[in-house]
C-alpha cells in the first residue's frame, strides 16, 4: 500500500471559491524520499497541509497510510496526524521552557503510538530520545539545556530529532534549512535523510531551494503536478 | 521526561511567571473588594436595623410609625404629641409585659438630646446583636441632678465624672431655648461607645425632667410646681408627660397581641411600634446608598474581569505561537483545552483564596475599630449569599476569560502551526 496516495483532488480556499490545486495524481512509497520545490506561492504548503489532513480536499481522495482524510472528522484527523506524521519547520518551534531532551519527547506525551515504538526501540522513551539526539550529533551537555539557549543549527537538530522520535511514518519538512549556511544545510540533510531511511520514514521535504534535491530519491515540481493556475502571490 | 499534562502547564505558566502574577493578584484584589463591599452593605444593614435591639415595641402617642422612631431612637425629626405619664402604668400592668422604660425628650446640652429615663434604660436597652450598655468610667445616675453621657459627647467637650453642666431648654443653642441654669447636673457616668445615637446623648432621670420643667409648664399637676428650685430634688417627681417608651415582653411572640392591646387602650390613643419593623421600613428609605454601593460592586467586578482580560489578551501572541506548537506536536484540541483551563482554573483559585484570605485578616483586623467608630459590627466568619453570587460569577468569568486563547487557539493553532508564515 502506498504512503501517500493523492487521486484526482482538487482544493479551492473556503472563501475565494478559485481551485489553486488540482493534483490528478501522486503516491509515496514507505520510506521513500521526495524533494517538492516550486518557487514561492505556488501552494508548496497548502500541499502539505493537504497531505497532512490539516486541510482537506473537496473533491477527489488524499490518503495516508490507505485512510482518506476527508473521511474522519476532526478530532480523528487530529489523531491519525499526531500518530503517523512528523513535522520539522522553517522555524523550529521549540518550546523555550523546556528542555532540548524534553523538546524532543514531546510527540510521545501526545502519542501512544510514537511512544511505544520509541520504548521498543531503545527501551525508553528518554533512551530514544538521547540516541537521536546523539545520532543528531548534539552535544549530551545541551540536553538538559533551556531550547531558547541553542544556537540556529542546534535548534534544528533538536527539532529533527523531535520530528523522528518514535519513527512516523511520515515525515513533513517545510524548508527546514533555510536558516542554515551552506555547511550545516548538508551537514543537516544528511542527517536527517539517513535518519528516515533507518526508521522507514517516508520523508516529504519542500523547499525553493533546487540544489538540496540531489539528495533525494525524487524530485518533484509542484508545477508539474498542479494543473490549476495558480495566481502570483506571495 | 514524560509526565502527566499538568507537568508541562507548570512549566509553561513558570515560564510566563510574572503576567500569569498580574492576572492573579487581579483576581484577588477583584475578590477582596467584592467579598468586602458585599460583608459591608450587609452589616451596615443589619447594624442600622439592629440600632435598638431587646426592646419588643416603642410605644407613644398616635402619629407616623417612623416619626416615632426617628425621633425617640435617632433624636431627628419633630417631637410626636407627648403621651400622660400615667400611661405608663397601664403598659406596665398589661399582660405579657415584662418592662417598661419611659423615654422623655426636649432638652439638650450644646447641641446634644438630653434623654430622660428611668434606671432601667440602662438595664434594657440593648443595640446590635443584644449587646448591653456598658460604662467606660463611672456609673448609673442615682439622684436628680445626675447625668450619665454617651461616648461622643463626653469625647467631644472632655467630659469626665465629676464635671458639672446646665441643660438647655429645647434643641438648641440659644435660639428661643431656654437655659436650666441654676440647675447644674453632675456627670456621674460616661458609656461605651457603640455606634448609634446612645453615644450622642446625655442621660438623666425622669425625676429631673419632671422637676426643671414644672415651672417652664406651668399648671401642671406634680410636685414641682409646688415649691422653689434650688434644693435637693432627690424626691422630685416624674415629669406629667413623657415622648415614648421603651416595652420588653416576657414573650416575643405576644408581640402583636400586645401591639393590638396598647391600640385599643381607652385611656389615651397609643401605638406600639415593633422597632425591627420601623427600622426596616427606614432603610428602604435612607437605603438608597445601599443601591449605589450595589453598584460600586458590580462597577468593582467589571473592572477586574476587563483587567483579566486585558492581561490575557496581551499574552495571547506569545501563547498563540506556544498552543500551535503543541498542536503541531499532536496535541489534540481537547488537551489544549485541558491545559488552558488547568492554567485559568487554579490562577482562578489561587488568586479567590488570596483574596479571601486578604479579606478576612482585614475584617479580624479592623473589627474593633469599625465597630467602636461607627458602630457597624463586622461579621468576618459569616458568608452570605450576596457574596456566594459574586465569587461565583467572578469565578466564571474568570475560567472564561482563561479560555479565551483556547478558543483562539482552535480556530488558528493548527494552520499557524502547520503552515507556518513567518
Amino acid at each position: 500500500m502506498e504512503l501517500v496516495a493523492i487521486d484526482r483532488m482538487r482544493f479551492r480556499w473556503p472563501r475565494s471559491g478559485e481551485v489553486c490545486l488540482d493534483v490528478p495524481h501522486f503516491a509515496m512509497a514507505r520510506g521513500d524520499s521526495v524533494f517538492l520545490f516550486g518557487p514561492s506561492g505556488c501552494g508548496k504548503s497548502t500541499f502539505l497541509s493537504l497531505l497532512t489532513g490539516v486541510q482537506t480536499c473537496q473533491d477527489g481522495i488524499v490518503a495516508l497510510g490507505g485512510q482518506a482524510w476527508s473521511a474522519l472528522r476532526p478530532a480523528d484527523r487530529d489523531r491519525l496526524r499526531a500518530e503517523r506524521v512528523g513535522y520539522l519547520f522553517q522555524t523550529f518551534n521549540l518550546l523555550p521552557y523546556l528542555s532540548a531532551l524534553d523538546n524532543v519527547l514531546l510527540p510521545c506525551r501526545f502519542s501512544p503510538t510514537r511512544a511505544a515504538r520509541a520504548r521498543q526501540q531503545a527501551g525508553s522513551v528518554r533512551a530514544a530520545g538521547e540516541a537521536l539526539l546523539r545520532r543528531m550529533r548534539l552535544a549530551p551537555t545541551l540536553w538538559r539545556q533551556s531550547a531558547a539557549c541553542l544556537s540556529v543549527g542546534q535548534q534544528q537538530r533538536v527539532a529533527s530529532a523531535r520530528a523522528l522520535i518514535g519513527s512516523p511514518e511520515l515525515v513533513v519538512a517545510d524548508e527546514p534549512t533555510s536558516a542554515l549556511d551552506r555547511a550545516s544545510k548538508d551537514v543537516f540533510l544528511d542527517l536527517l535523510l539517513s535518519e528516515c531511511e533507518q526508521a522507514g520514514s517516508g520523508l516529504i521535504l519542500v523547499s525553493h531551494d533546487e540544489s538540496l534535491a540531489g539528495r533525494f530519491r525524487r524530485r518533484v515540481a509542484l508545477p508539474d503536478l498542479n494543473r490549476a493556475r495558480v495566481p502570483e502571490e506571495g | 521526561m514524560i509526565g502527566p499534562l499538568w507537568t508541562l502547564a507548570i512549566r509553561s505558566a513558570w515560564n510566563r511567571r510574572a503576567s500569569l502574577l498580574f492576572v492573579m493578584l487581579a483576581i484577588a484584589l477583584s475578590t477582596f473588594m467584592l467579598l468586602s463591599v458585599e460583608r459591608a452593605r450587609n452589616d451596615l444593614r443589619s447594624s442600622f436595623i439592629s440600632t435598638i435591639s431587646g426592646t419588643d415595641l416603642i410605644v407613644g402617642a398616635r402619629t407616623g410609625t417612623v416619626q416615632l422612631l426617628l425621633y425617640s431612637v435617632f433624636h431627628i425629626g419633630s417631637p410626636p404629641n407627648p403621651m400622660r405619664y400615667a400611661s405608663i402604668d397601664a403598659l406596665r400592668e398589661m399582660e405579657g409585659v415584662a418592662w417598661v422604660v419611659p423615654l422623655a425628650m426636649g432638652d439638650s446640652h450644646r447641641g446634644f438630646p438630653v434623654v430622660a429615663t428611668s434606671e432601667q434604660f440602662f438595664e434594657h436597652f440593648r443595640h446590635g446583636r443584644g449587646k448591653t450598655l456598658a460604662f467606660a468610667s463611672g456609673r448609673v445616675f442615682g439622684t436628680t441632678f445626675e447625668a450619665v453621657l454617651g461616648a461622643e459627647v463626653a469625647e467631644r467637650h472632655g467630659y469626665a465624672p465629676g464635671r458639672a453642666i446646665t441643660l438647655a431648654h429645647g434643641a438648641g443653642d440659644g435660639f428661643g431655648g431656654h437655659d436650666h441654669d441654676d440647675e447644674p447636673f453632675q456627670v456621674v457616668g460616661v458609656l461605651e461607645r457603640t455606634g448609634t445615637p446612645v453615644d450622642r446623648s446625655i442621660y438623666v432621670p425622669l425625676q429631673a425632667m419632671g422637676a426643671l420643667h414644672a415651672e417652664v409648664l406651668p399648671g401642671l399637676p406634680g410636685h414641682a410646681a409646688s415649691h422653689e428650685h434650688g434644693h435637693d430634688h432627690d424626691d422630685a417627681a416624674p415629669p406629667a408627660t413623657v415622648t415614648a417608651v421603651l416595652l420588653g415582653l416576657k414573650q416575643r411572640s405576644a408581640v402583636f397581641s400586645v401591639q393590638g392591646r396598647i391600640a385599643r387602650l381607652r385611656d389615651e390613643p397609643l401605638m406600639g411600634v415593633l422597632p425591627g419593623a420601623a427600622l426596616d421600613e427606614l432603610w428602604a428609605v435612607v437605603g438608597i446608598g445601599e443601591t449605589v454601593v450595589f453598584g460600586l460592586s458590580l462597577l468593582v467586578a467589571v473592572t477586574s474581569v476587563a483587567g483579566l482580560v486585558a492581561v490575557i489578551l496581551a499574552g495571547l501572541n506569545e501563547r498563540r505561537r506556544e498552543l500551535a506548537m503543541l498542536r503541531s506536536v499532536g496535541a489534540g484540541p481537547r488537551r489544549i483545552v485541558a491545559l488552558l483551563l488547568m492554567e485559568g482554573a487554579t490562577l482562578v483559585g489561587c488568586g479567590m483564596a488570596i483574596g479571601a484570605v486578604a479579606y478576612l485578616a482585614g475584617m479580624v483586623l479592623l473589627r474593633g475599630w469599625v465597630q467602636a467608630r461607627t458602630g457597624v459590627d463586622l461579621q468576618p466568619w459569616r458568608f452570605s449569599a450576596g457574596q456566594a453570587r459574586w465569587l461565583a460569577v467572578l469565578a466564571a468569568l474568570g475560567v472564561a476569560a482563561s479560555l479565551l486563547p483556547a478558543w483562539r487557539a482552535y480556530r488558528l493553532a493548527l494552520t499557524d502551526g502547520l503552515a507556518q508564515r513567518t
